[in-house]
């Protein structure tokens, strides 16, 4: 009894059990990384059609994925000079990867970073609902960070390039129940038709505290805070203020207007 | 020391010995995850697989735990178990996943978990600890099912999302009680069934901690 006791013996039980629980554990991540990855991809997909008003939650996946390829093109932007980058392939292209690294990012000084994610990836990929080769609706990914986390989602928009379509997150870890109501569909849809610049083009859509006056003439760039989540709330603000400004979707968005 | 049949283990947690409703264990999760019956039941799972394995693995090594490190030794086990559960779900049922966010992670601090592994797997053989797990487990999951049912069907008039009772706003009978959809209600229920248990089985009743004395002197105050 006393030999098991030892600070030997002891050490050595610790040891043997945080090796098998760690080949244990790093075992079945590797082993079912191939599923996550699809089924994060699926989701994403999901969102998107979502938020494009082409499909609902409940899509099974051979649904999202033939919607997806029949429905939605994808083109890679370059940020700063909102020019379409057509060598890079949107499939395998990843605005997130290319984000984290220094040759395809660049740094945000403190007073650009309005959405918090410290750098800023050259090129990202955009999605078009297309009609008869007429735009029916482009989606722009946003990302910014609310109380916990990086919210990541899409901004939907009509072809005046002014309304929305939709806006949604499909990954964040927010407090479930606060600002985990980020993703509630009652939020979600009081998006739909509001208004994201002014007539000089200056993003001017807002989220404000205590509700929304509707015979307010702002009303129609005002959306309503989530309940006891104000710093999620200013998160979603912020990050809007900045994919839709200079450092974000500025210049794509001025290039489209002026070839309408 | 009593010798335990498989039994006995495995069915006395259901109602005799119930986690959530004698031992008062597993409360906030219960109050998380119930609102629908989807979730109640794949929590309920996952609960009842770690508890059983959490408690079959700590039975089989129990003799070589140092006492002064077993904590760590049962939380080492029960924390890499749940973490496989959660990789299991992220890979195969990404929406449930999703919206149990937390609460798979949450099962590593579950009392009923580390309760059963200190209490029973550390002092017996490892199939027993195994049924015993296995069966604290469905006592749990009654209880979590139960609340599932009780939520989903009065609070949003489905059952797995699909509609039971026709709703008024869709031009029914039936005005959902949207109050069952919160956390709170939980906590009602469950009050709710842990006195109908003990109606029940009386012998569940507890003596009061200490009882008023008599009072014996005659003025209220001075």
């Amino acid at each position: 009894m006393s030999n098991k006791e030892s600070t030997g013996r002891t050490l050595f039980v610790a040891l043997a059990v945080s090796l098998v629980a760690s080949v244990f554990v790093a075992g079945s991540a590797i082993a079912l990384k191939p599923v996550q990855i699809e089924n994060r991809l699926l989701d994403k997909q999901r969102s998107i059609l979502a938020i494009a008003g082409l499909g609902d939650d409940d899509l099974s996946s051979a649904q999202v994925k033939d919607l997806f390829s029949s429905r939605i093109k994808a083109r890679v932007v370059d940020l700063s000079t909102g020019e379409y980058n057509d060598d890079l392939d949107p499939v395998t292209f990843d605005p997130l990867k290319a984000a984290k690294d220094p040759k395809t990012s660049a740094a945000l000084k403190g007073s650009e970073d309005l959405a918090l994610i410290k750098r800023r990836e050259q090129f990202t990929t955009v999605y078009m609902v297309e009609k008869d080769g007429q735009l029916e609706s482009l989606i722009l990914p946003i990302r910014g960070y609310g109380l916990w986390s990086t919210l990541h989602g899409f901004l939907a928009i009509k072809p005046d390039l002014n309304t929305v379509v939709g806006l949604g997150f499909y990954q964040h870890a927010e407090t479930p129940g606060l600002g985990g109501e980020v993703d509630n569909p009652k939020w979600r849809g009081i998006w739909p038709g509001k208004t994201l610049f002014d007539e000089s083009g200056k993003p001017v859509i807002e989220i404000v505290k205590g509700g929304v006056d509707p015979a307010s003439p702002d009303a129609g760039h005002q959306v309503d805070a989530l309940a006891g989540a104000t710093l999620t709330s200013n998160g979603v603000d912020r990050l809007l203020q900045f994919w839709l400004g200079e450092q974000g979707f500025g210049p794509y968005l001025a290039k489209l207007r002026q070839g309408a | 020391m009593s010798k335990h049949t498989a039994k006995e283990v495995l069915l006395n947690p259901i109602f005799a010995n119930n986690p959530i409703g004698l031992q008062i264990l597993g409360i906030c999760s219960a109050l998380a995850v119930t609102s629908n019956l989807n979730t109640a039941i794949v929590m309920s799972i996952a609960l009842t697989l770690v508890t059983g394995f959490s408690n079959l693995f700590i039975a089989m090594i129990r003799t070589q735990i140092p006492a002064s490190i077993r904590m760590i030794v049962q939380m080492v086990i029960i924390a890499s178990l749940v973490i496989v559960v959660d990789q299991i779900l992220k890979a195969y049922a990404f929406s449930l996943a999703k919206q149990l966010s937390v609460f798979v992670g949450l099962i590593i601090t579950n009392c009923i978990v580390m309760g059963r592994a200190e209490a029973f797997a550390m002092q017996n053989p490892p199939w027993i600890s195994f049924l015993d797990g296995i069966g604290n487990g469905l006592g749990y999951s009654v209880m979590l099912i139960t609340l599932g049912v009780v939520r989903e069907l009065f609070g949003a008039g489905k059952l797995f999302g699909i509609e039971i009772l026709h709703l008024v706003k869709d031009g029914g009978w039936y005005v959902p009680n949207g109050m069952l959809l919160l956390p709170p209600s939980a906590f009602f229920l469950i009050g709710l069934i842990i006195w109908g248990l003990r109606t029940w089985r009386v012998e569940q009743k507890e003596e009061p901690a200490f009882r008023m004395a008599h009072q014996v002197i005659e003025k209220e105050a001075y």
